[in-house]
């Protein structure tokens, strides 16, 4: 699964058996002492159990945007699955097997002449049951701001330049809704299978600022 | 014929999710999302009603006018029904 | 195109602002812990989205310049789970003093259950 952000990974996280970061050893913050302590009263009132938080940890941590670029590479393939995206993407994301509890997804696609992009201007809607958290970046003033007026200076600022004849079309996720864009299927892939086909598909070109990757 | 809708223009002080760029904006109405609970109401602990949700879609220029990048590029949002009103073409 | 008066802080659509910073960070433990105390109490019904984001709003545009995002979000859960009855602020207080005297790190303090006498 390839990373858009060189230095770091989300994916692969063990939450069991991990190393005890960095932030372990930091001097207790303000912050964290009040997680701590509302964690445990909460535990001990029976409203949120360490099992619960436990298992909701697990549930996070299996999530990383593989799950959707498996999504995308079986949209490219499968026709009837595709047709079944458009009619009801998180149905369509259950029966690939994925636990999205109540997300409601609507997958958007690109073409030759159309390509989207997502944000959520009043806050940072995303679709995390399905891709995992977003990039700080997404949550940030700079993209929130002026992707909804300049999207194309945006995304050139993210290497990708698009042309006049191409329409893009961006999707504000200001309600119930969560967005995944579907991008274009490289040329040059004509033979590749799923799972190969999947390993093109970066997590930024699901929410719509990067292309999916060309085979090497 | 799509439906016209113009947003309102009303700039109420609490937790709404109409975002301030949309309003007074003219679109068109993309796809109804069915009912959903009124988020204006269950951030104030209140029993939220159901209410209609639609995908309004709206161009670059409509929304920018000279600014715009590319005029005929578009800007979907989720508006809740009771922040739109008819604009007959 | 005239800003409307009464555009809130938050609602930044629009709005003039510098380079997308591509930056990311890899999620602390006690941040996935705030994530996950988010989901479960939600989904208890303590409170909802709405009521997390509308007491975020209400923090004001200070807090989201020099507060991180799962900073916010703890002091938002807090507030609503006060406003809902959940525990009371003296609780929170006396627990927050017991749990700072155990040590001086994250870890030290967010001892297990187990290890744990009171």
């Amino acid at each position: 699964m390839p990373h858009d952000a060189p230095e770091h990974s989300h994916t692969g996280i063990s939450p069991s058996g991990h190393p005890y970061r960095a932030d372990q050893d930091a001097p207790l913050s303000y912050f964290q002492n009040m997680e701590i302590a509302m964690r445990e009263l909460l535990s001990e009132k029976g409203i949120a159990t360490e099992a619960e938080i436990n298992a909701e940890i697990d549930r996070m941590d299996s999530r990383s945007p593989a799950d959707g670029a498996r999504l995308v590479a079986r949209f490219w393939v499968d026709p009837a699955f595709r047709e079944r995206v458009r009619a009801d993407a998180s149905a369509a994301s259950r029966e690939m097997g994925f636990d999205i509890g109540a997300l409601r997804l609507i997958a958007v696609e690109n073409t030759e002449n159309v390509h989207n992009v997502i944000v959520c201007t009043l806050c940072s809607c995303y679709p995390r049951n399905l891709l995992g958290f977003p990039p700080d970046w997404y949550k940030q003033r700079a993209y929130r701001s002026r992707v909804v007026k300049t999207p194309r200076s945006v995304l050139r600022e993210f290497g990708l330049d698009l042309p006049g004849d191409v329409q893009v079309r961006v999707h504000d996720s200001t309600a119930d809704m969560r967005y995944i864009v579907i991008p274009a299927r490289p040329t040059g892939t004509a033979d590749l299978n799923e799972t190969a086909l999947a390993a093109l598909v970066t997590r930024d070109s699901m929410i719509g600022v990067a292309r999916a990757q060309s085979p090497a | 014929m799509v439906e016209r809708v113009r947003v309102a223009r009303m700039m109420p002080p609490g937790h709404v999710r109409t975002p301030s760029y949309l309003r007074g904006r003219i679109g068109r109405i993309e796809r109804d999302l069915g009912h959903f609970g009124n988020p204006e109401q269950a951030a104030y602990h209140l029993e939220a009603s159901k209410k209609r949700l639609c995908r309004v879609r709206f161009s670059m220029s409509e929304l920018w006018g000279d600014a715009a990048e590319n005029p005929s590029d578009t800007l979907d949002a989720e508006i809740f029904a009771h922040w739109l009103e008819s604009a007959p073409d | 195109m005239s800003e409307p008066p009464g555009r809130r802080w938050h609602d930044m659509g629009g709005q003039s602002a510098g380079s997308v910073v591509p930056q990311d960070h890899d999620f602390a433990l006690w941040e996935k812990r705030v994530d996950a105390l988010m989901v479960v109490a939600s989904a208890k019904g303590l409170f909802t989205v709405d009521g997390l984001r509308r007491v975020l709003e209400d923090m004001g545009e200070a807090a989201f310049e020099t507060h991180s995002y799962y900073e916010r979000w703890i002091l938002s859960i807090n507030q609503n789970l006060i406003e809902a009855g959940a525990y009371t602020l003296a609780e929170l207080g006396t627990r927050m003093t017991v749990v700072r005297g155990r040590g001086e790190t994250y870890g030290e303090c967010a001892r297990p259950a187990g290890d744990r006498d009171g």
